[in-house]
């Protein structure tokens, strides 16, 4: 299953969910948030939350700035 | 004398709010809010960079400083409630430094797509701090949209012009009902000081200070000026004269 990951693409075994996804990137999850295609999936619903073919997921955190 | 800043139902004892934006790295920032004394600051929100070491976010929460996400970056109003949503989501706070530019160039606030986006903000339980224009008018209608305050700019982002139109932040002063908090624009401590002389009821500055020679000396030097200036208000200055007027008693 292909999917974009912060612009970038990534292959992820079938039925992988947003917590894989997120693993791509970091092991930490606090300070994290997730959308998929422009939906925020909330930490609590990662675990359950199932990806699907071309999915877009944003993987953001706070950086300084403003 | 208690004069605390009641802002979004919580007190702060410091006046001026810091910007995270343009320091040269983490170590400096942080001399730099220490010095400040800020109890709020902003960050931006941004996609994870799996290389990045430290984070802004461990600074805050060592220095006990309330983190204030801001979606700057957003041009619309779609792109500015999806980050305030995601900010909510990693920070675990609904206050939201509401930003939405209209162009690369002189990174002024739309205000169209920045009261749009209040209304859903609001609406969506959100503690919504708008960085606007310096538009009486405008300021009203955001207070209206329910937000906890109204941040009108002295001058463009990082210009360091100071505050271009004193009189309309005056305008905005006398009919808020919320506070009104000058951001951008603030160059150095004596344009702090007229802020808070012309009776805004906080200060939210970031490049004056990341970009100075000494940020942790300019810091300092806004802590004291925005205290400076609260006094100054509240002690009410004296009418302008013309010409002079005797200090000491006349020669008899």
């Amino acid at each position: 299953m292909n999917v974009t990951i912060n612009g970038a693409a990534h292959e992820l075994p079938p039925g992988a969910t947003v917590t894989q996804a997120v693993q791509r990137l970091t092991e930490i999850r606090s300070g994290v948030a997730v959308a998929v295609n422009d939906e925020v999936v909330s930490r609590g619903a990662w675990d359950s939350t199932p990806l699907a073919e071309a999915d877009r997921v944003e993987v953001l955190t706070a950086v300084q700035g403003g | 004398m208690n004069d605390d800043l009641l802002l979004g139902g919580e007190k702060f004892s410091s006046r001026l709010i810091m910007g995270t934006g343009g320091a040269p790295s983490l170590d400096v920032l942080e001399q730099a809010l220490a010095a400040s004394g800020t109890e709020l600051t902003t960050v931006a929100m941004r996609r994870l960079d799996p290389s990045a070491r430290g984070s802004v976010l461990d600074v805050l929460s060592r220095r006990g400083i309330k983190v204030l996400p801001n979606t700057a970056g957003c041009f619309t109003s779609g792109e500015a409630v999806l980050t305030a949503r995601l900010a909510r989501e990693a920070l675990e706070t609904n206050w939201v430094k509401l930003e939405v530019i209209s162009d690369e160039r002189t990174l002024l606030p739309d205000p169209i797509e920045t009261f749009d986006a209040a209304e859903r903000l609001v609406a969506d339980g959100f503690v919504v701090l708008p960085y606007i224009g310096d538009d009486p008018a405008l300021a009203r209608r955001m207070e209206q949209a329910g937000c906890a305050a109204v941040m009108p700019l002295g001058a463009p982002i990082g210009s360091g012009l100071g505050i271009r139109n004193p009189h309309n932040i005056e305008l905005i002063v006398e009919s808020a009902n919320v506070p009104v908090i000058l951001d951008a624009g603030i160059g150095t401590a004596s344009d702090a000081a007229l802020a808070m002389e012309l009776g805004c009821d906080a200060v939210l500055l970031a490049t004056a200070v990341t970009r100075a020679h000494r940020p942790d000396l300019m810091a300092q030097a806004m802590r004291s000026a925005v205290v400076a200036g609260r006094l100054a208000r509240s002690a009410g200055r004296i009418p302008r004269r013309r010409y002079a007027e005797a200090s000491s008693p006349m020669v008899p």
